[in-house]
């Protein structure tokens, strides 16, 4: 385990020396810094007004703050390809891998350590996302359970994407293909909530499948375990398809 | 065998598909020794190297170093490797130093020495200048250098480098066989490439591969034996082949051209007496010159007829003579194949 955290460490710290890191996180806190700035004004300018008449409105978390993280998750749909297609596929392609294949190291340390660099990463851009709620607390009072289950359920959400991306990129030695194979991967998941849940030809099976189905109760402030295990799942078979993957190189690459 | 082997690998099997890289391969290593894998392109060297360190395994066989079985315990059997690729697995977005770090972490280094050896291989590889740029920035041979410290780092006992002195200038290439050669007096080296010199200037022994074949294995010292018993004689006037034979020590003639001979020894060839020869017989004499099977002439009369190597060894049951005797008979199919061009 000590291993795989160095790989980690490492990993995490290369992630910074190109700008790719430090673009993905500058461009999408301005872009949700707008939509969040879009929201406010819609909830002064609107919402506020609807509902000062109602006996038990919506609060603003609700209004605000859960909408932010539901278009964070859909813009991560297209942002968690970019950072998971080098993982292996550059590394395939720049024949770095070596170095960690020749290295006394299993497979399974090799990939633990490559998507723990990507969960740090994804717990930091959580973080930096989550600042901005914080900075109603200026004028008004949160619902902090609400605020923490969408910041959980967000994490969890990339999390899983980051190991569907992970996997894809440990198959292909072309990073823009684990690009477009991952963000098609996730996309049909989505695809699959939206059929599931059409008004004439609606299927449980279908949207118990997707991840958003799953992704959605947290931003309400309901915290299932069951949604819970289905992203532990999700993202332990894949990594364990991804570690399945490497053993086989050696025998068949 | 006295001394245990430092690698040892059985009957090693590799194939793609239907293809077949590797095929049979055996190899007895022992402490510092270096070993020139030679062979054109595509012969299986790096896939046979590849094997060595983990990184595929092999179809069938066994590997087994320093007592470890490579494909039983890979994580403790790989503690004994360090391994350069033929494109050195570097991460370009580093510097040298942060690099050898993180080496140093994966190979468990202890924090202790870790300084120590890190400033060791460092001065080595005379990375002192460019330890702290881009490896991105750094030329080729550099590059290449980060590559062999990142083999050496942690003191392998065996050191595989595959062809590692490819696009380095002429400086750069005698300063890595220098360091090649070091590493040979406290490590085992495998050293793969296609210059032939190199092989000369570093190697112990040296085993040619051709198609997943191996078709030379032998050291040098045994190399230099059997071909220095040979002598090559042309006269520009006179010259008699029985004469020669009946020169002392004298085994065999070979009329090889117009009033050129080869003559084959019973012992270390003597050219004084055919010179004496000459002189008593008033021949004129003009090349004498000892007939030294070169590296070259070995790999390339391999290399190139394959079908007399075949033929010969089919023909041939005495195993001693084998090794000579088909590499002279393939000297010879080279020469001619040249002489038809």
């Amino acid at each position: 385990m000590n291993k795989a955290f160095t790989i980690a460490r490492s990993e995490f710290k290369r992630l910074f020396n190109s700008p790719l890191a430090w673009s993905v996180l500058a461009i999408l806190q301005f872009i949700l810094a707008l939509l969040f700035l879009m929201f406010i004004e819609e909830y002064i300018g609107v919402v506020q007004a609807l509902t000062a008449t109602m006996d038990n409105p919506p609060g603003v978390t609700k209004i605000i703050v859960s909408p932010l993280y539901l278009w964070a998750g859909i813009i991560m749909l297209a942002v968690i390809p970019i950072m998971t297609m080098r993982v292996f596929a550059e590394e395939r392609m720049n024949k770095t891998l070596t170095l960690l294949l020749s290295s006394p190291i299993s497979s399974a340390q090799i990939v633990m350590g490559k998507f723990f660099a990507l969960v740090l990463f994804i717990l930091l851009l959580v973080l930096m996302i989550t600042c901005m709620p914080l900075a109603l607390t200026l004028g008004t009072n949160l619902d902090w359970g609400m605020v923490f289950t969408s910041a959980l359920g967000l994490f969890l959400l990339l999390s899983s994407f980051a190991a569907a991306g992970l996997y894809l990129s440990s198959l292909s030695s072309q990073p823009i293909i684990a690009a477009v194979s991952s963000f098609g991967l996730l996309l049909f998941l989505v695809v699959l909530y939206l059929s599931g849940s059409s008004q004439n030809n609606s299927s449980e099976v279908f949207i118990y499948l997707s991840h958003f189905s799953h992704f959605l109760p947290f931003l309400d402030g309901f915290f299932d375990t069951s949604d819970l295990l289905y992203y532990l799942l999700f993202i332990v078979g894949f990594l364990v398809l991804t570690i399945r993957k490497l053993d086989n190189d050696r025998l068949l690459g | 065998m006295s001394t245990q082997a430092l690698i040892q690998v059985m009957a090693l099997n590799r194939y793609y598909g239907k293809y077949h890289a590797v095929n049979d391969f055996n190899l007895t290593l022992h402490k510092g020794e270096v070993l020139g894998l030679l062979g054109p392109n595509g012969a299986g060297k790096s896939t046979t190297m590849q094997m060595l360190t983990g990184n595929i395994s092999p179809s069938s066989g066994d590997i087994v170093i320093n007592g470890i079985d490579l494909l039983e315990e890979p994580l403790m059997a790989k503690r004994n490797i360090g391994y350069l690729p033929e494109q050195p697995p570097i991460y370009r977005d580093m510097t040298p130093l942060e690099f050898l770090n993180y080496c140093a972490a994966l190979h468990d280094i202890p924090q202790n020495i870790k300084a120590k050896s890190l400033e060791n291989t460092i001065q080595r590889c005379g990375l002192g200048d460019v330890q702290n740029k881009l490896i991105a920035n750094l030329s080729k041979g550099y590059q290449q250098r980060v590559g062999i410290a990142q083999a050496i780092l942690h003191q392998p006992e065996l050191v595989i480098l595959d062809e590692p002195t490819v696009g380095l200038d002429p400086i750069q290439i005698t300063q890595i066989r220098e360091l090649i050669r070091e590493l040979g007096k406290d490590h085992s080296v495998i050293l793969s490439t296609h210059i032939l010199p190199e092989v000369q200037a570093v190697c112990d022994r040296v085993q040619i591969i051709n198609q997943g074949k191996t078709v030379f294995a032998d050291s040098f010292e045994q190399l230099a034996e059997q071909s220095a018993s040979s002598l090559i004689v042309s006269f520009s006037d006179g010259g008699d082949k029985d004469d020669l034979a009946k020169v002392e020590g004298i085994e065999k003639v070979e009329s090889i051209g117009a009033n050129q001979y080869r003559l084959y020894f019973k012992q270390q060839p003597d050219p004084s007496r055919i010179f004496k020869l000459a002189v008593e017989q008033g021949w004129v004499l003009s090349e004498l010159k000892t007939d030294s099977q070169t590296l070259e002439q070995i790999f390339m009369s391999l290399i190139h007829s394959d079908t007399l190597i075949v033929d010969d060894t089919d023909a041939n049951t005495e195993t001693d003579a084998n090794t000579i005797k088909y590499i002279k008979k393939g000297g010879d199919g080279y020469n001619k194949g040249v002489d038809d061009e």
